[in-house]
């Protein structure tokens, strides 16, 4: 089937998207090196020994820079774009409001400045933990990791002081097989053995498997709940204690948190430590790889361990202060300060209610795409996200070609549980109308043939990439173009 | 708006639109989708109540104004120069801002460019043949450093030497990466402001992986010994790691060409300015550790049409594919900030860039010799060439000091007892005069 047919026997209609395309015979919008690049030399009142001779940069206008950086943004997609149901991403839409707030110059204060001239700022970080501590069922709350990964990182480093604290020497952390990449990589990088868990055959953990890979050396186990295939993990509460008996902390990953807001907290499933990804449930933007944030939140037995400093409030006002086993330090200051801000301001603007109807909507949202797509759905029931299989077909290649009807395709490959799988979130920003001719752009693709699929895409900027041979002959800068 | 007169304000469903897709898939209420046991359900509130925008814009607004209005006269590791509205402007439009991780380049060929041309003016200002996309900030991209340098062939041992003058949270970030990696912090001396480069010689030994140092130093001093420290690096077979950032990178020596083997450092004084520690980690290496850098890489390639095109690349080095054995856990980073740092840069041009860095000379001797004319101050106090920042020695307690100038509206560091740490860029350069006219009331 052409991509000019319609299919008839679907809700909602496809929708095509030409992505803008600026392009020369052999390579689209030229690099800035490439439309005027000058040589200056460098005079300074410094020695000549400690300088440079000259440097050698772009040198534009600023009308050719505007036009430069707009075209740019023309070839890539946003959010406000069109859908963006990548699995495990939460691609929210970012309120507006929110950039304002960031952007006010009181925002921009220099993280060294005496506590009593930063009140408004230490104000602010006490009342984004607060929210944090109440959602997520925590007892206290650091805002200093920069990112999920980082708040994995900090939360493993806040066990390995715990267990040290208490003269256990517990060198292993177990993670499911259908983890995040990052747990593994976190548990890694504090110098933890990684013990992999594999998965029930209902997606889930197997308590049989889990009972066997605890033991005295067990000093975590990380979990994400709804895991990453969209399920709860039902038997959270004897999770939690086959690990605690055995003397172990139980983390949890917060990449899936926008399926439980105001319906469960993982405080109350007997999870000790938990990270937030405030670029994901809080609706900061993900700009283009980051910045986020990856606040960590504790039980009251742990608190003492959070990186300092920290913020409290004394007599009317607020003050940092380092807690007395802290872990030190995970950030270079306080973390991704401005974006904290947006996290602060979103949550304030929708409140319990708002909240809970997030959620709420991203699962109804996940369940009714799940209901309209073609695709096998094979677990379930699932939460905010659900994993189709695309069967026969390649998933990356089924991707490719869902760019063409203008949607962002979903993760794909992973988890590997699920064969080719297409792992699927829309969050709760689309509305029927939107999922409808979602639905539709993933059923126009299932009805297609290899051939169109492995040609995908033909719409978007540029052409499929050919990824492989772009690590074979690794060139990152325009001097290794310039020198071949 | 638009018949949502409840719920979140992001979630666009009309009451009717809820009904049909709950009788679609068979549920009577959103709640029966939730696969919770009732024992962890929770049931309770959180206290939040929900505002309006404009409530929220008023209360966080009013919230954020009730920090003091002071000029700053900071810098130790996070430095405030102007940022052109372009920058804002730019980086602010949606498709950058509210876009993901480039996982499917052919949609994303806007942000892997801007990325490219990030990495490569980080290559003209460190000579080095690869930088990476971003990590979180100065001190994570320390920490980075000393788990790369266990990793390549070239290096042995399991001891990083960082100065003695070491910003406190790059050290602290260090020494938890060094705890992972089974190092060994230790401090060298410093001299004058500078690398003790004898105390230094004598300290380096087989069991050297890094050799960290700075220039400009967190005290502001240029420092001049670079080729000797690489060369002494090299001879335990250890890696040199130089701490900078863009604008000082912008005149003073090529980092390669004096021994460096990697460059970190806070890229965001270029597009971001302070904003209470939120950073840019800039990381440059030699190609020769290429397959073992942390971090994002954006690459040439070429797509369906023969066009030159760009992509993320070696991704084999990353999490998601390596996990355990990834060179770094980091997924989300910076990029964002790196899209800023490279409008700003790109905005100055190579004249700009080098007028601002000689500003940050200029500035920097000419406020300390106004400072050193006050009785009861010695500024600067190290015999150095400086960059934006230098130190003051006071007869009176330098807290007291303090505390007194920010009675009278100005921000500086006390260091120490009797030292002042104090910063001047394009930001604050043209109340110079005023800060003098404060300190000289105060110091007496």
């Amino acid at each position: 089937m052409s991509d000019e047919q319609q299919p008839d026997d679907k809700p909602g209609d496809t929708l095509q998207y030409d992505q803008a395309r600026w392009s020369e015979d052999d390579q689209y919008e030229p690099l800035l090196s490439e439309k005027n690049s000058r040589e200056v030399d460098v005079e300074t009142p410094l020695p000549d020994d400690l300088t440079r001779d000259s440097l050698e940069l772009p040198d534009l206008s600023e009308p050719e820079l505007a036009r430069h950086y707009t075209r740019l943004s023309q070839m890539n997609y946003g959010v406000e774009s069109g859908p963006f149901p990548l699995g495990s991403c939460t691609m929210k839409y970012n309120p507006k409001f929110t950039e304002d707030l960031a952007a006010r110059p009181e925002a921009a204060v220099h993280p060294d400045r005496p506590d009593e001239t930063i009140q408004g700022t230490l104000g602010l970080y006490a009342t984004l933990s607060e929210y944090l501590g109440k959602i997520g069922g925590m007892d206290a709350v650091t805002l200093q990791p920069p990112a999920g990964a980082a708040g994995e990182y900090t939360g493993v480093l806040i066990a390995k002081a715990y267990h040290e604290h208490n003269g256990a020497d517990r060198s292993e952390i177990i993670v499911p097989d259908s983890a995040h990449g990052t747990n593994f990589a976190s548990a890694a990088l504090a110098g933890f053995d990684v013990v992999e868990l594999p998965s029930g055959e209902d997606g889930r953990v197997d308590l049989d498997a889990l009972a066997a890979a605890i033991g005295d050396d067990t000093a975590l186990l990380m979990l994400t709940n709804p895991n990453t295939l969209g399920l709860f993990e039902r038997e959270i509460e004897a999770i939690s204690e086959l690990v605690h008996d055995a003397g172990g902390l139980l983390y949890y990953d917060g990449a899936n948190l926008n399926a439980l807001l105001g319906q469960a907290r993982p405080g109350d499933m007997g999870f000790d430590i938990m990270h937030y990804n405030v670029h994901k449930t809080f609706a900061t933007p993900h700009g283009g790889g980051g910045p986020g944030a990856g606040p960590v939140g504790v039980v009251e037995e742990l608190d003492e361990f959070l990186p300092a400093p920290r913020v409290r409030e004394t007599g009317g006002g607020y003050e940092l202060f380092e807690p007395a086993q802290t872990i030190g330090k995970v950030h270079g200051f306080q973390g991704n300060w401005l974006v904290l801000i947006k996290a602060c301001a979103y949550i304030a603007r929708l409140g319990d209610e708002g909240l809970a109807d997030a959620s709420a909507k991203a699962v109804l949202n996940a369940n009714y795409l799940a209901e309209q797509t073609a695709y096998e759905v094979p677990f379930g029931p699932f939460h905010h996200e659900f994993v189709a299989s695309a069967g026969e077909q390649d998933a990356a290649d089924v991707a490719k070609r869902m760019l063409d009807y203008g949607v962002h395709p979903p993760t794909t490959k992973w988890p590997e549980i699920v064969p080719e799988a297409l792992m699927t979130e829309p969050t709760e920003i689309e509305n029927k109308r939107t999922l409808d001719q979602l639905a539709a752009a993933f059923n126009a693709v299932a009805d297609e043939d290899d051939e169109t699929l492995e040609t995908a895409p033909e719409r978007t900027s540029a052409r499929r990439i050919d990824q492989v041979s772009a690590a074979r002959n690794p060139r990152l800068s325009w001097q290794a173009l310039d020198n071949e | 708006m638009g018949g949502h007169d409840t719920g979140s304000p992001y979630a666009p469903h009309t009451p009717a639109e809820t009904a049909a897709m709950l009788d679609a898939v068979g549920a009577e209420a959103e709640a029966d989708l939730f696969d919770i046991p009732d024992s962890v359900r929770f049931d309770g509130d959180f206290g939040i109540d929900a505002r309006s925008e404009q409530a929220v814009r008023a209360e966080i607004g009013g919230l954020l104004g009730d920090n003091d209005a002071l000029t700053e006269f900071l810098g130790r590791g996070q430095y405030d120069h102007y940022v052109p509205s372009l920058v804002d402007h730019l980086a602010d439009r949606q498709e950058f801002l509210s876009s993901y991780t480039q996982y499917q380049p052919e949609v994303a060929q806007g942000f892997l460019q801007a990325l490219f041309e990030f990495q490569s003016m980080l290559v003209e200002l460190t000579g080095l043949g690869v930088a990476n996309c971003s990590l979180y900030d100065a001190a994570t991209a320390l920490g980075e450093t000393a788990t790369l340098a266990t990793r390549v062939r070239e290096t042995s041992g399991s001891t990083v030497l960082v100065p003695d003058h070491l910003q406190a949270g790059k050290r602290g970030v260090l020494d938890n990466y060094a705890d992972g990696a089974d190092l060994t912090v230790e401090s060298y001396p410093m001299e004058d402001g500078a690398v003790d480069t004898d105390a230094l010689a004598e300290l380096a030994d087989e069991e050297t992986v890094l050799v960290y140092a700075e220039s400009p130093t967190v005290r502001g001093v240029i420092e001049e010994s670079l080729a000797e420290i690489g060369t002494i690096a090299e001879a335990n077979d250890a890696m040199f790691c130089l701490g900078s950032d863009p604008v000082a990178l912008s005149v003073l020596e090529v980092p390669a060409d004096v021994g460096v083997d990697t460059v970190i450092g806070d890229a965001a004084s270029l597009g971001l300015g302070t904003a209470y520690g939120m950073g840019l980690g800039m990381f440059a290496t030699r190609e020769a550790y290429l397959r073992q850098v942390p971090g994002r890489l954006v690459g040439v390639g070429e797509d369906g049409s023969g066009r030159r095109a760009f992509t993320l690349t070696l991704q084999t080095r990353e999490q998601h594919i390596r996990r355990e054995r990834a060179t770094s856990n980091i997924c989300t980073n910076q990029a964002w900030v790196a899209l800023r740092t490279a409008i700003h840069a790109a905005s100055l041009g190579p004249e700009g860039l080098v007028e601002l860095a000689r500003d940050c000379i200029t500035n920097a001797d000419s406020l300390a010799a106004q400072i050193d004319d006050i009785s009861g101050i010695k500024a600067p106090v190290h015999d150095r060439h400086h960059f934006r920042e230098f130190l003051a020695r006071t007869d009176q307690p330098a807290p007291a000091i303090v505390d007194d100038l920010l009675d009278r509206g100005f921000a500086v560091h006390a260091v120490d007892d009797h030292l002042l740490g104090v910063c001047v860029t394009d930001t604050n350069a043209h109340v110079k005069a005023d800060l003098v006219a404060a300190m000289e009331e105060v110091a007496r």
